[in-house]
């Protein structure tokens, strides 16, 4: 008894997708939010708090968007678990906020049907009022919540219309002392789903009159965006905007971010005395934040356009589009947008996977975005193209340079259709999911949800893929600095460190794709991200500054490898998970280290062969 | 309409016999739905009673009416129907189990 006194009161808001749900929860709580993820799954799990009118502490929770308690989706059965109470670390809710758009109450009644078989006290904010009122659509309140039993209050989220009023409505419930009643519900059959349709059928027809000016503007903008032929070339258009976007706007900011905390990195240098900690909190965490936040503005940029076509509407539009293309690779529809993203970086490419909401279509994106080539591998191959491949045009505009490059990123994209293909068939053979999804009826996005939603990706960013991250970078730092060289060493530092050791312990491993110790030892480092690579080679041939002075270790690379070692290079790097940036942003994303390590197992493998494959090839035809 | 239903899924092919399936319908046809029975295996991920939920649950009802708006460029697929007032995206495999009695303007005219 005395526990209501002391916790505040639990509201869970429950409601279909695109009912403005979380702009709701967003009026509700405003900034007092906080993001986390239920225990031990990859949900996100978004609590807020407010006062209300009578002086009531709330904790709302805002659950992922459902049409059935009867979950499909890892998303759904959070929302069934915490309205049933039966969620590990979850009280069940005192109250339970059911989000309806008032525009399209169908599917949502049969919903609040099945709530009310839950017992727990309820509320019913029809949203978006201000749209039904446009449309002419009549609603008779008193007698729709009389027919539900529960109170029901208008809202327009988005103008924070309606909310003290429903704040009240749940001081009024409890100040009445509503207790839950008996949970009576269970998964419906196939034949109560039907009967609870008939049921909502009647209340409808009872209690709503059809608008008397249906909207017809999302059927005038889906006869252009749907169209089979145009709307594929306005989607294209729009992903390479995107893709654009992600490259261009987001470097500026990320040069500067670099620049700073090399700065900062020098500030620190010249406060500290010269040696091992120096060294630690400049080459190892200075370089490591660094690492972490050099990703924010790309994924920024990218969440923008996300969230954007997310509240326009469009997503369902472009994955409606893009399902039969990536199908046929055995891929989900919604898959386009990371994958594209991840030809920027892989690490947003991997965060915005959400949108995926089946667990094997998620994992098959996810498994397979790294292959997609990232703008961190450019480096890497100009300097072995500029190294190897003569610099001669071979046909009309084709430059051999230039198409060995272009060769790179298709091998990257067949690779990955083919992993996934691979995956659908072999492992996860006949589990086509089907694929049933709203369109729902587009709609201006509100500048303050955008913004707090994409705050809220950084956030998520920083704290929790920076906490795997960070260590990771001090961990490759670690090994590339200790031991330190004996007094009077000659050669590279780096010869004489762990990574050193284990380049030159697993040397003989590589040796069968044609990598000589420094290469395999300048790998080690380059794990930190794949651009390293660059620099640590350079470490390695003793070229000073490596990264502005590209041409002078290209010089030293062709002398001492051979064409053959210089492909396989290459093949190397277009499969190899060189960056532990994205295993984080992985273990963070799957909740797995197993996932994690299935990538790198794979990824490495794939590497190893085709190097193997393309040295010995090269070698046969007289490259070695 | 309901009872058509409960007709149809006692196995009166008369009710199915002027309807077809809604995977073979055309952009502007438009009708009823007259059975959602997922009964043959067509290789779902799910077994045949949970798509059959799936279905129902995004508003495939006996005595819904749809109208295909519009599909895919490769082999029409997937395909966008207006399913009474909302709109839902499926493939046409998946829709295979709804079976529709379209109403023609030439049907009307005839």
């Amino acid at each position: 008894m005395s526990e209501g006194v002391l916790r505040p009161t639990r509201v869970a808001l429950v409601g279909n997708p695109n009912t403005g749900k979380t702009a709701l929860f967003n009026a509700l709580t405003g900034s007092r939010q906080k993001v986390a993820n239920y225990a031990g799954v990859t949900v996100e799990r978004k609590e807020g708090t407010l006062t209300t009118p009578a002086g009531r502490t709330l904790s709302v929770l805002d659950l992922p968007g459902t049409y059935s308690l009867r979950a499909r989706s890892p998303d759904e059965a959070v929302t069934r678990d915490a309205v049933l109470g039966r969620l590990a670390g979850e009280h069940e809710p005192d109250v339970v906020l059911a989000v309806a758009d008032a525009t399209n109450l169908r599917l949502v009644l049969r919903l609040i049907l099945e709530l009310r078989a839950v017992g727990r006290p309820m509320v019913l904010a029809l949203n978006m009022y201000d749209i039904a009122q446009r449309q002419g659509l009549r609603i008779d309140l008193d007698g729709l919540s009389r027919e539900l039993g529960c109170p029901i209050v208008t809202t327009v989220a988005t103008r924070k219309r309606g909310i003290d009023d429903l704040t009240a409505k749940v001081d009024e419930l409890l100040a009445a002392g509503a207790l839950a009643g008996a949970n009576t519900w269970r998964e419906p059959t196939a034949a109560e789903i039907r009967g609870a349709h008939r049921e909502a059928q009647r209340i409808l027809k009872t209690y709503v009159r059809p608008p008397e000016r249906p909207d017809t503007v999302t059927g005038k903008v889906d006869a252009v965006l749907l169209h089979p032929v145009a709307g594929l070339a306005i989607l294209l258009g729009l992903l390479f905007l995107m893709f654009q976007a992600v490259f261009t706007w987001a470097g500026p900011p990320a040069d500067a971010i670099e620049a700073g905390v090399g700065w900062l990195g020098a500030q620190a240098a010249n406060l500290l005395p010269d040696g091992l900690l120096e060294s630690l909190i400049v080459d190892g965490l200075f370089a490591g934040v660094g690492s972490v936040l050099v990703f924010l503005p790309q994924i920024l940029v990218l969440f923008l356009f996300i969230i954007l076509l997310e509240d326009f509407g469009y997503m369902a539009r472009a994955a409606f589009l893009m399902d039969r293309i990536m199908g046929g690779a055995g891929l989900h529809g919604r898959a386009f947008i990371p994958l594209l993203s991840s030809f920027a970086c892989a690490i947003p490419g991997i965060m915005s996977a959400r949108v995926i909401d089946q667990k094997r279509d998620r994992m098959t994106t996810i498994l397979v975005a790294p292959l997609m080539t990232c703008s961190a591998r450019i480096p890497v191959y100009t300097l072995i193209i500029a190294a190897f491949i003569p610099d001669r045009t071979v046909g009309p505009g084709l430059n051999l340079q230039g198409l060995v490059m272009f060769g790179l990123y298709a091998a990257g994209i067949a690779s990955a259709l083919a992993v996934s293909f691979v995956i659908r068939k072999v492992f996860w053979r006949g589990a086509v999911e089907p694929f049933l999804m709203e369109l729902p009826t587009y709609k201006l996005p509100s500048a303050e949800n955008v913004l707090r939603n994409l705050l809220q990706r950084a956030q998520i960013f920083l704290s929790r893929a920076g906490r795997i991250i960070l260590p990771l970078m001090v961990l490759v730092w670690v090994l590339s600095t200790f031991p330190a060289p004996p007094a009077g060493a000659i050669g590279p530092a780096i010869d004489y460190s762990f990574a050193g050791m284990i380049g030159h312990a697993i040397q003989p491993l590589f040796a069968p794709i044609g990598f000589n110790w420094q290469m395999v030892v300048a790998l080690i480092p380059g794990f930190a991200a794949r651009e390293v690579a660059v620099a640590a080679l350079g470490t390695v041939y003793a070229i000073g500054d490596a990264e502005a002075n590209v041409g002078a270790l290209g010089a030293r690379l062709a002398e001492s490898w051979s064409l053959a070692t210089g492909l396989s290079f290459l093949a190397w790097y277009i499969f190899a998970p060189q960056c532990v940036a994205t295993l984080g942003v992985v273990k963070r994303e799957t909740n797995s280290w197993g996932w994690m390590g299935v990538m790198f197992l794979y990824m490495v493998t794939l590497a190893y062969l085709a190097s193997f494959l393309v040295y010995h090839t090269a070698v046969a035809l007289g490259a070695g | 309409m309901h009872d058509m239903a409960a007709e149809a899924r006692g196995g009166a092919d008369a009710v199915l016999a002027g309807s077809v399936s809604l995977s073979t319908v055309q952009p502007g046809d438009r009708g009823v739905i007259v059975e959602v029975r997922a009964d043959q295996s067509g290789g779902h991920g799910v077994d045949e009673s949970e798509l059959e939920r799936r279905l129902l649950e995004f508003g495939f009802v006996e005595g819904a009416r749809v109208e295909l708006l519009h599909q895919g460029l490769i082999k029409g697929d997937p395909i966008a129907v207006r399913v009474d007032d909302m709109r839902v995206a499926l493939r046409r495999r998946d829709a295979q189990h709804v079976w529709v009695r379209i109403e023609r303007p030439e049907d009307a005219a005839r």
